[in-house]
């Protein structure tokens, strides 16, 4: 993956820079040194390296506004860093570039039950969002694989969502309200507690803009009341075809579950080995979680449990007691760490219309054998996003390179089925040449016009999301200005 | 008038066009004179998978043509869109196209999200004449900027829609509406806000001052909705009367077109604001009547013609919107609210981009 080459001038201001920061910053929210800053290096994609010039640890909003500042006036690229849990390379720092790490910006500001919402500084985690509300038996609905590390300013770069957003919606369904920093420094609210911003929706473009158009650096979230219970159900089939039309049935049926999470065989098993959840030995499994009273969690599992024996499962396992749905959950909340143990592994996040399935499936299987990667699927079925798993050696020469042109043909895969290339980590670096496989060029023009009215110097995370070619004009024009 | 028959002709037109024209669809909510580009002449459903809740669909198709359609397997747009024509005293059938550049959301709104939360994908004509696509078919996609978003409510000023993809939902067996006999908007808003925070999804809660109730509607297969609005009941009931609608259906589709309003005189304003401060700005709009959605969230104000609603609210958190007045109404308040100085400058901003000859419904949005 390609980044851009350091501008040498940059690099060359790198002293008088920092000092300029530490003159408005505390001494220990500045990182200069080259040892230190190497903890900054990468995001969860491990694969890409590259330390930055300087790391900045602001603790509030009036501190990233000068911070901001300073770097305006000294041209210097910064990259917005959350948790540094981007699976795309999100926060991958370039050596002329800053980074602006907000972890250290976790309060809680506001609680209101009344007009269920929160406020909180960006660099919370998402889980102790739903931490700092379940005692009056609330919490925030979006919940990434992540969510025990991730801060809310990622879930907002990258428009997070998680296993629940069937029912629930992604982090942009969910957001009321940002107070953002535009890379010059201006200080800015949209939206707030009351439901829809006014004028043009400027709050929906910030959430999933990857960081390119300003620093949230507070979020007024939308905080539900937590459902009386909910119950899962785990479905064994003989051929992931047929679990693909169960997923489809259910949903046409008018049940909406929680949750409908799909393994194929290889996850299975490995899941089976690693954690030992009981699961059956067949080729494809569904876990559907629904929600409500007891009465009401019977009512619809009983109709889901219907539509299911219609399609001769092999297995279905309603469970009886937390235990049993802990259990039921245990594998699959496992699937990763279980991928891991088998080898190396690159994780896709593609989006499919349901109905095509199937069809994907079966191809990447097919690619599966041209290139000689095993690959193992688990995702949330019940909206189409997909979450391949790819394995292969990182020690092993080629292998790396091969993988990702495997994933490559699996997101082309994606898109030529009506899908696209990410339904929740983002594009960041990672799918960033693969963009112009989704959108055309005049496309793409038009989502660079959004960035050069928010940061008309692309100076806010430059080298991410638009290919190096489509945004190299605007982002070399900066850097002949100076 | 301006009518392409296909997103081509469409884009011709646009880049031929040298002077300003109105957008509009069914012209439901067109207001001013003046050249006119409708977009009825692009209709049709493109694509429509139930098993997958997903609809696309040209702009200028008929709202009711999309329900029918929907109906037919049991399926609705869930964020319940108001039907204009009542209020304003308009003819013609609302496009699907013209909802969703006003971003149209009723009662509903409050519990399952707005037009644009239901928005997949959109392709649409910027300024230059170019077709532009953006987002897609499938429900969770976050591959670059979320330009869907940006042109829902975006009242054609930055781009004319030829075509939206849907997400839809099912529709529920059955539903039931609870009333709460209240004195005031304070006692009303505190009921919603009870309803709101119990775990029994509520999927509106309105308030209707004239009739002096609060009320809340459940939503689903018909034992759960008996269970629920039973539970919203009991929990209701330390504040006043409680009581079963009798026609839950026909109550909202009145409040979700403001019935209450219809062929009555005066400028119609709706605010939107933080539920627990409506009892107060409500009583600063000195409204000759008032009607609460969204658990308080939005208020509609009936005010005599002409009325500057926006002096009398004073600095307030939220916007309020000038629905139904007279042109020179109009020209003279704007019909949005005045925003802080940089969202002006990147509202301007975006226009200038998508809309460089100003020919898109210049000034309607700042």
């Amino acid at each position: 993956m390609d980044m851009p080459t350091p501008d040498p001038r940059v690099l060359a201001r790198k002293d008088r820079l920092v000092r300029r920061l530490q003159a408005v910053l505390p001494s220990d929210a500045v990182i200069h040194d080259e040892a230190e800053t190497r903890a900054y290096e990468c995001d969860a994609l491990t694969a890409y390296r590259c330390p930055p010039l300087c790391v900045v640890l602001p603790s509030r909003t009036e501190d990233v506004a000068a911070i901001l500042r300073i770097c305006h006036e000294e041209g210097v690229p910064v990259v917005p860093r959350g948790a540094g849990t981007s699976l795309a390379g999100g926060s991958l720092p370039t050596a002329d570039s800053v980074i602006l790490g907000v972890a250290r910006m976790n309060e809680v500001l506001e609680v209101d039950y009344d007009n269920r919402f929160v406020r909180v500084q960006s660099g919370r985690t998402n889980l102790s969002v739903t931490g700092a509300v379940e005692e009056e038996g609330f919490f925030y609905a979006p919940d990434p694989s992540s969510q025990l590390a991730c801060a809310i300013a990622g879930n907002i770069a990258m428009n997070s969502g998680g296993a629940h957003c069937l029912k629930y919606g992604v982090t942009t369904n969910n957001l009321l309200g940002v107070k953002l920093v535009l890379m010059d420094g201006t200080v800015t609210e949209i939206g707030g507690a009351h439901l829809d911003a006014g004028g043009l929706d400027l709050l929906g473009v910030i959430c999933g803009s990857e960081g390119q158009l300003g620093v949230v650096t507070e979020a007024t979230l939308r905080i539900l009341p937590k459902p009386e219970g909910a119950r899962p159900v785990l479905m064994g089939f003989d051929s992931t075809e047929v679990a693909g039309q169960c997923v489809s049935d259910i949903i046409k049926a008018g049940v909406l579950p929680v949750a409908i999470e799909f393994m194929d065989r290889l996850c299975i098993r490995a899941c089976e080995e690693f954690a030992g959840a009981g699961y059956p030995d067949c080729e494809a499994l569904l876990i559907v979680e629904v929600e409500g009273s007891e009465a009401e969690i019977d009512a619809q599992l009983g109709r889901i449990l219907e539509i299911a024996r219609t399609h001769d499962p092999v297995e279905l396992r309603e469970s009886g007691s937390e235990e049993e749905s802990a259990r039921i959950w245990l594998g699959r909340k496992s699937a990763f760490g279980a991928m891991g143990q088998i080898n190396d592994y690159m994780c896709l996040d593609g989006t499919i219309p349901v109905s095509e399935l199937p069809m994907v499936l079966r191809r990447i299987g097919e690619l599966s054998k041209d290139y000689g990667l095993a690959v193992g699927n688990v995702f949330h079925a019940g909206d189409g996003n997909m979450h391949p798993l790819i394995l292969f050696d990182a020690n092993k020469p080629g292998d790396l390179e091969k993988c990702e042109a495997f994933g490559a043909d699996i997101l082309r895969l994606c898109v030529d089925a009506g899908g696209c290339l990410t339904g929740e980590h983002g594009v960041g670096i990672e799918k960033r040449d693969l963009m112009l496989h989704q959108y055309g060029a005049a496309d793409l023009e038009a989502q660079m016009a959004v960035k050069d009215v928010f940061d008309p110097d692309w100076l806010l995370n430059p080298a991410k999301v638009f290919p190096l070619a489509s945004s190299y004009r605007r982002r070399v024009v900066r850097m002949a200005a100076e | 008038m301006l009518t392409p028959g296909n997103e081509a002709e469409l884009a011709e037109m646009v880049a031929a066009q040298d002077a300003p024209v109105r957008i509009a669809g069914g012209g439901t909510r067109l207001a001013d004179t003046g050249p006119v580009l409708s977009t009825a002449g692009l209709r049709g459903i493109v694509t429509y998978e139930p098993g997958a809740l997903t609809l696309v669909v040209q702009a200028g198709t008929p709202v009711a043509e999309v329900e029918a359609a929907l109906a037919e397997e049991g399926q609705r747009l869930a964020f319940e869109p108001m039907d204009h024509r009542g209020l304003l005293g308009t003819e013609g059938a609302p496009t699907i196209g013209g909802v969703v550049a006003a971003n149209v959301s009723g009662p509903r709104r409050v519990q399952v999200g707005a037009c644009r939360d239901f928005l997949l994908g959109v392709r649409f004509v910027d300024g230059a004449g170019q077709v532009i696509r953006n987002g897609g078919r499938v429900m969770k996609n976050v591959t670059g900027y979320d330009l869907v978003k940006l042109m829902a409510g975006s009242w054609g000023t930055l781009g004319v829609l030829s075509e939206v993809a849907l997400k839809v939902l099912p529709v529920p067996e059955a539903e039931a509406t609870v009333q709460v006999a209240v004195p005031d908007a304070k006692s009303a808003v505190r009921v919603l806000s009870a309803a709101l925070g119990s775990p029994f999804e509520v999927t509106g809660a309105a308030h209707d001052p004239a009739a002096g109730l609060a009320l809340l509607r459940v939503e689903g297969f018909a034992a759960s909705v008996d269970y629920r609005a039973g539970r919203l009941e009991a929990l209701l009931d330390q504040f006043g009367t409680v009581s079963r609608a009798d026609d839950s259906a026909a109550l909202w589709r009145s409040l979700r077109d403001v019935a209450a309003f219809h062929d009555r005189p005066g400028d119609v304003w709706r605010i939107s604001v933080k539920p627990g401060n409506a009892p107060d700005i409500a009583a600063r709009a000195q409204a000759e009547a008032l009607l609460f959605d969204w658990g308080g969230g939005l208020i509609w104000a009936r005010v005599p013609e002409g009325t500057d609603l926006r002096a009398r609210l004073g600095a307030f958190s939220g916007h309020a919107t000038l629905v139904r007045g007279a042109p020179e109404t109009r020209a003279r308040l704007g019909m949005f609210q005045p925003e802080p100085a940089p969202l002006a400058r990147i509202g301007a901003g975006l226009r200038a981009r998508f809309d460089p000859r100003g020919v898109f419904n210049p000034g309607l949005m700042g």
